[in-house]
């Protein structure tokens, strides 16, 4: 499923990298602590926390994540949209806390596996 | 025939959050451009992280030296800091000095470490407190890279 279709149904306010939202997604991570991140996400996924500092720029490009959803109504710094627009990595927010945004990325046939 | 090794020194500032990984970043894109395969790629880029994300956490600077050779992949980061105490101690998933600003991030999980060893082929870590520590990690590509 494309980026931009998450966008649609989860209705997603994009805050940075607007250009790469044609990616495609193939799977999700949600976790706070950067370190489980980097050793379990998985290329490819959407990934869903409540950090909004620019570390999470850093890990999303290392592990070619498809893209990063701050939930509950957390807003990224300044620093955090400068280094996703150089990366090119979306950035998107959502009112929802974290267990909702997954439970609707679930439903849209996004899966933590397989 | 002698062997072509290429090497690259990279510097990373203690609290300098705002740069942290990006000589990471840079070693990944070094392994991109050589054609490594993205498995071996992921298990460097993890490894990397964390290890510079040690230095940025831990420690006032460090250099990461990365050494590229047909046979492995050598980085060794070196740091000026606090040292580690107890290495079989950080050793442990969980453990962590980290400060509370810094786990309010989302580091000082104490998975550093932990997943450091699960993606390298050898690791040595040797520590004298109050000067510093050294990271010294070894990986193996699946299969030999000539590149020139």
């Amino acid at each position: 499923m494309k980026l931009t279709r998450i966008v649609e149904e989860l209705k997603l306010t994009v805050k940075a990298a607007q250009g790469g939202l044609d990616r495609e997604v193939r799977g999700g991570y949600a976790s706070d602590l950067l370190s489980d991140v980097m050793a379990n996400s998985r290329e490819g996924d959407i990934w869903v926390t409540i950090q909004g500092h620019p570390n999470i720029v850093a890990i999303a490009t290392l592990r070619d994540l498809a893209g990063i959803i701050l939930a509950n109504g957390r807003q990224p710094d300044a620093d955090t949209l400068q280094r996703a627009e150089e990366e090119g990595v979306p950035i998107l927010c959502s009112s929802l806390p974290t267990f909702e945004v997954v439970g609707r990325l679930y439903r849209l046939g996004i899966y933590g596996q397989g | 025939m002698e062997e072509k090794v290429l090497e690259w020194d990279y510097e990373i500032n203690g609290k300098d959050f705002r740069n942290a990984g990006k000589v990471s970043s840079k070693v990944k894109e070094i392994l991109k451009e050589l054609g490594f395969d993205p498995d071996f790629v992921r298990r460097v880029a993890i490894a990397s992280y964390e290890a510079e994300m040690n230095v940025v956490c831990h420690a006032e600077r460090g250099v990461l030296h990365l050494t590229i050779s047909p046979e492995e992949l050598r980085i060794v980061v070196k740091d000026k800091g606090p040292g580690i105490q107890d290495i079989e101690l950080a050793m442990q998933e969980g453990y962590s000095t980290a400060s509370p600003e810094i786990r309010e991030m989302g580091f000082g999980a104490g998975m550093g470490l932990p997943n450091i060893k699960k993606n390298v082929d050898k690791l040595n870590i040797a520590s004298t407190v109050g000067e510093g520590t050294v990271v010294d990690m070894l990986i193996k590509p699946s299969s030999i890279r000539e590149f020139g």
